[in-house]
């Protein structure tokens, strides 16, 4: 028996996970009780969001998107941990978590919206519980101990959820963050992604953690590791945990592996500078979507008659929700000035008029 | 009406935004069981108990963060930062945050936050304490900061804070908070965020200040008044962002003199704004350039030189003389 810390958590962390690569359940006890049509819906979102990712990368390159950071491979632990989730649950995204608040009901059209740095982006419709995604490290998880408080002091039976990568969770935010939640026993989740770069900077180079589930244990919450490459594990995990914050257990903290198989952002990141093809075929070899159709395909429930259907509906949504953004009004600085208070000063009603004038011209 | 303390005052101030709204919550470190460090809170925790008023841990920026999220589920935080210097944990919150948090969503959601902190020189504090860092929030676009100078201002003010929509910076000066008492009306009352207070008439020159330097100036304009029989009109800003331009613009054009008087560093602060302002808007009616007083533009020193770094009544009046002889 040792007497240090971090010797006792090394052996207590082990990695949930419920598929195989090869589409086989490896863990039959951990599979989450999914109809076949919630489970043939998983892998629509996944599909479909792998395809509105390929037309953004390449509306970004044509310059007709604004910031974009790639999702493909993270689609296991967007998707899975969003399914997770009600309604009223609360979606605090980080910059790469534009999935999760459009599947949660923002409509697509906003997120391009946002993504040019259109306000009506974030102007999020009455009865979608997200914020805009946050840009800086760590603030939104400091956030989300509030949200998660809000619920519970209303006493709602609903639980605030995060995301953040490897490298955010080397911010003070981070820990101030689940440090909170746990002292106030709040409904959060705080989900990783550990993706293994900040932008370039390997998992090996940010911590001397082992694994940043364990992270967990210094907040006294609990923690756990899973599979980010297996839509099954995540969901359950995020299912637990959603179940943990209702019930009054108070916050968790979840740490899924995977994998970006794209640039950091569209503005310039290159990949090869920071990683070898080999590790990224390794990563490959784990694509959820790859391993989530073979299992549907061994259940005899997806097809790929299925497949060409999502594809093609995703190709389609993505063509008209671009048509709707091009189509709102362009954003002013009269408009802009009008969201800075409630009810503009004298000053901003006098820098308001000045700009009036000049779009009149 | 009753004799109040500045920190009485704004004890009354929570107590009664915190019995007439379900949503008024306040909390940070040691403001429960202690009542504060300096006893702001005291007593509001017993009667409103653990889960309006309430101790957060000890991180600032999590305090900060606590009072967005909550702002999202409708709840209006009074989050106390302990000390003003200890602002820089939870900048993020104050100025990338909660300051944006209409903007970045088009409107659709306010921060409906009072951050309230002690701050303000010459009590022998330890360093990152006293430091006047009024001008770096007031810089933000999308905050207000209000500073009071008596307690019947910071009861009206802190009652207009808690019931604005949009984030509110609430300063208090420490060597305000028990130095004396004035009259302040026991039920509820507002003072309008933006607008100052001219506090002492005159047709001579005028002074523009807030917080402490209101005492200071005032201090100033009696003795050169009793002196040289200089007739001195003192306004308080009240709220330092946005400032009352037209309040200044009224007195500047009766007085054609001006200086503007603050604790704070000299540079890119509150002071220098006024001067551009009635520079942009009031040139034509100046019979001298505007003078500014102010601290060094050094860190705020430890306690041996304090007294001597800040501003006081004598280089008040020095500058009162120059733009007399101007």
């Amino acid at each position: 028996m040792s007497n240090y810390v971090s010797e006792i958590q090394a052996e207590q962390v082990s990695t949930l996970s419920i598929l195989a690569a090869d589409g086989t359940v490896v863990n039959e006890a951990a599979m989450p009780k999914l109809t076949d049509e919630q489970l043939r819906e998983l892998m629509s979102r996944m599909v479909f969001t792998r395809v509105w990712d390929q037309r953004a990368i390449s509306l970004s390159r044509q310059g007709r998107l604004g910031f974009y950071a790639p999702v493909a491979g993270q689609e296991a632990s967007m998707i899975g941990s969003q399914f997770a989730l009600d309604k009223e649950d609360f979606i605090l995204p980080s910059y790469r978590d534009i999935p999760q608040i459009v599947w949660h009901g923002l409509p697509l059209y906003q997120a391009f919206l946002y993504s040019r740095g259109h306000q009506q982006g974030g102007i999020i419709p009455e009865d979608v519980n997200v914020l805009m995604p946050q840009i800086i490290i760590g603030a939104q998880i400091i956030q989300t101990a509030g949200v998660a408080m809000g619920f519970k002091l209303r006493n709602k039976n609903n639980v605030a959820i995060t995301y953040i990568g490897d490298g955010g969770t080397s911010q003070g935010d981070f820990y101030e963050g689940i440090n909170y939640a746990g002292a106030f026993n709040s409904p959060a989740i705080f989900v990783i992604q550990n993706n293994r770069y900040a932008i370039s900077v390997p998992i090996e180079k940010q911590t001397a953690a082992e694994t940043l589930a364990q992270k967990a244990v210094a907040a006294g919450i609990p923690g756990i590791q899973v599979d980010g490459m297996d839509v099954l594990a995540v969901y359950k995990a995020v299912a637990d945990a959603a179940e943990r914050g209702r019930s009054g257990g108070g916050p968790t903290l979840i740490e899924a592996l995977t994998y970006r198989f794209g640039p950091h952002t569209m503005s310039g990141d290159d990949p090869t500078r920071y990683r070898t093809n080999e590790e990224e075929s390794k990563w490959e070899t784990k694509d959820p979507l790859i391993r989530f159709r073979k299992f549907l395909e061994n259940k005899g429930i997806w097809t790929a008659e299925d497949e060409d259907r999502v594809v093609e509906e995703a190709k389609e949504a993505v063509s008209e929700a671009i048509k709707q953004a091009d189509a709102v009004e362009k954003m002013t600085v009269p408009g802009l000035i009008d969201t800075m208070f409630e009810i503009a000063p004298p000053h901003l009603e006098e820098q308001k008029k000045a700009y009036l004038a000049k779009e009149g011209e | 009406m009753a004799q109040m303390t500045m920190i009485q005052a704004i004890t009354d101030a929570m107590r009664l935004e915190l019995e007439r709204d379900p949503n008024v919550l306040v909390f940070g470190e040691d403001v429960g069981k202690n009542g504060g460090v300096f006893r702001a809170t005291e007593g509001l925790q017993q009667q409103f108990g653990e889960e309006r008023v309430f101790d957060t841990p000890l991180a600032e920026s999590g305090i900060g963060g606590l009072a967005i999220g909550l702002g999202l589920q409708g709840y209006r935080s009074v989050a106390e930062i302990q000390f003003f210097g200890f602002v820089f944990e939870m900048f993020d919150s104050v100025a990338a945050q909660a300051a944006r948090m209409r903007y970045r969503s088009g409107g659709r959601y306010n921060s409906p936050i009072t951050f309230r902190a002690p701050f303000g020189g010459g009590i022998k504090g330890p360093e990152l304490h006293a430091d006047s860092l009024e001008g770096l929030v007031a810089q933000t676009p999308g905050l207000k900061v209000v500073i009071p100078s008596n307690p019947y201002d910071a009861k009206g003010l802190l009652i207009s804070a808690i019931r604005d929509n949009d984030p509110v910076v609430f300063l208090e000066h420490m060597k305000l908070y028990r130095s004396f008492r004035g009259e302040v009306p026991e039920g509820e009352y507002t003072i309008p965020l933006g607008k100052a207070n001219v506090v002492r008439e005159g047709t001579d020159v005028t002074i523009i200040t807030y917080g402490a330097m209101v005492h200071t100036s005032l201090t100033a304009a009696e003795e050169i008044e009793k002196e040289q029989g200089v007739k001195v009109e003192v306004i308080d800003l009240r709220t330092i962002s946005p400032i009352d331009i037209e309040t200044i613009l009224a007195s500047v054009e009766k007085t054609n003199r001006a200086i503007v008087v603050q604790e704070a560093q000299k540079s890119a602060g509150i002071a220098a704004e006024v001067v551009a302002q009635i520079n942009e808007k009031a040139i034509l009616h100046l019979e001298a350039p505007v003078l500014r007083v102010t601290a060094p533009d050094t860190v705020y020193p430890f306690a041996l030189v304090e007294d001597d770094w800040l501003p006081d009544p004598k280089r008040v009046k020095a500058a009162i003389q120059e733009v007399l002889e101007f």
